[in-house]
């Protein structure tokens, strides 16, 4: 089951993100581009990620996957059509020519949420300076 | 205070990073990366027995690094051919990851081998996202699978360089339909080469050689429709930044 790698790397990669911005306090959500042909199964995902986000930086926050359908373009006859699963690649049309794919194998994080800047101080109380 | 962030990373970035420098890698020393992909069972091993032995008999530098979950068995067959093998055993990880298998190359991979053959986890699935620098990917059925595992596993045989059906020797007794078969194929791979094999029956032995053997002389691959969407899970990431990172792989 390699979506518990594939968690593992978007939660390295948000890390990272998290780390550049430097003043990252919790990640409340990651959003996930998941094209019908990458290969990876949404629910296996939330599954691995929920598990692997314990103890980091992203404990508890919320996958949000958008399934990216898949989208083909016959070079030939330029007819567009919804390639479905499974997949039909060569052209309902014309039977013959060459294929584009144009959407599909999409795997991306397209953003996240998250908590930055200093935690905002109780309001009351004296800091510890102060006193 | 809360903030959406956009960041637009393609997830295998590292590992495709990891690809791209290991494929430059191998080109400039001269080999030719082979990725092997099928579930388990199908005949990779008892089919790269004979290719290796062929291509000894040829002269042909020829390397083999076998992955398994677990048992050296594989790498003891491949090992009868006389050429170099090399047993990963994956600690439970169900497909090879690039910067993984770099790591196993360092320091074992002979200087001249002009080809080296993978033959990845058996597992259909998982290996397919998995870009391991090969300049040649071939997915390998059996006859005994059925016809529709074209269907059932599109990102497999739909990003395959080159198909190979395995053990046509007994197709008859499991009545293989190599026209249905042929044409799941076709339906998610259009115009990829499909090769017909038996060890038992000596069928098509050397074709995949014949095959390694020319993209390694720079015959351009079949490209498949999927591998086609400007890079569909994203080589935006400059190349660069991955050079000479160490890729961490986890199970
Ligand atoms: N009849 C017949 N049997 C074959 C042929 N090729 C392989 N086999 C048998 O199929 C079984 C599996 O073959 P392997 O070569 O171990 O398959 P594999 O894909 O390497 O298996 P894993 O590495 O475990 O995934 C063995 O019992 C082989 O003897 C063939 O051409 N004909
Ligand atoms: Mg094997
Ligand atoms: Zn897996
Ligand atoms: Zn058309």
């Amino acid at each position: 089951m390699h979506e518990m790698s594939i968690a593992l790397a978007v939660i390295d990669q948000v890390e990272e993100a998290a780390e550049r911005a430097g003043d990252v306090t919790a990640v409340r959500s990651v959003r996930l581009q998941v094209g019908e042909l990458a290969g990876v199964v949404p629910d296996a995902l939330s599954f691995s990620f929920e598990l692997a986000c314990a103890g980091t930086l992203l404990e508890g926050a919320a996958l949000v996957t958008e399934t990216v359908p898949g989208r083909a373009r016959c070079e030939t006859c330029a007819h567009e059509w919804a390639v479905g699963m499974p997949p039909r690649l060569t052209c309902p049309r014309c039977e013959g020519g060459t294929t584009d794919l144009l959407a599909g194998r999409e795997l991306r994080i397209a953003g996240v949420d998250w908590e930055d800047g200093p935690a905002p101080a109780p309001t009351r109380e004296p800091i510890s300076e102060e006193r | 205070m809360c903030r959406t962030v956009d960041l637009n990373q393609a997830v295998l970035a590292r590992n495709d990073g990891a690809a791209h420098t290991l494929r430059a890698e191998l080109a400039a020393r001269g080999t030719t990366l082979v990725n092997l992909l099928s579930s388990p069972g199908s005949g990779k091993t008892a089919l790269l027995e004979h290719e290796l032995s062929l291509a000894r008999e040829r002269s042909v530098p020829v390397a083999a690094l076998t992955a398994d979950l677990a048992t050296e068995n594989d790498a003891a067959r491949l090992a009868r051919s006389g050429a170099s093998v090399k047993q990963v055993l994956t600690d439970g990880l169900c497909h090879l990851e690039a910067g993984m298998l770099a790591r196993h190359l360092e320091g074992w991979l002979p200087e001249s081998t002009r080809l080296l053959f993978v033959e990845n986890v058996g597992n259909l699935v998982c290996p397919a996202s998995y870009d391991l620098g090969e300049t040649l990917r071939v997915v390998l059925a059996s006859v005994t699978e059925g016809e529709d595992k074209p269907l059932k596993y599109p990102t497999a045989f739909g990003l395959a360089h080159l198909v190979v059906v395995t053990k046509t020797d007994i197709a008859e007794a499991v009545d293989f339909d190599e026209t249905a078969f042929r044409a799941n194929v076709e339906q998610v791979n259009p115009g990829v080469e499909v090769l017909l094999t038996s060890v038992r029956g000596r069928q098509g032995l050397g074709t995949l050689l014949d095959r390694a053997l020319a993209a390694a002389d720079g015959a351009a691959p079949h490209r498949p429709v999927m591998a086609r969407q400007g890079h569909g899970h994203g080589h935006d990431h400059a190349h660069a930044e991955h050079a000479g990172v160490t890729v961490a792989s986890r199970s």
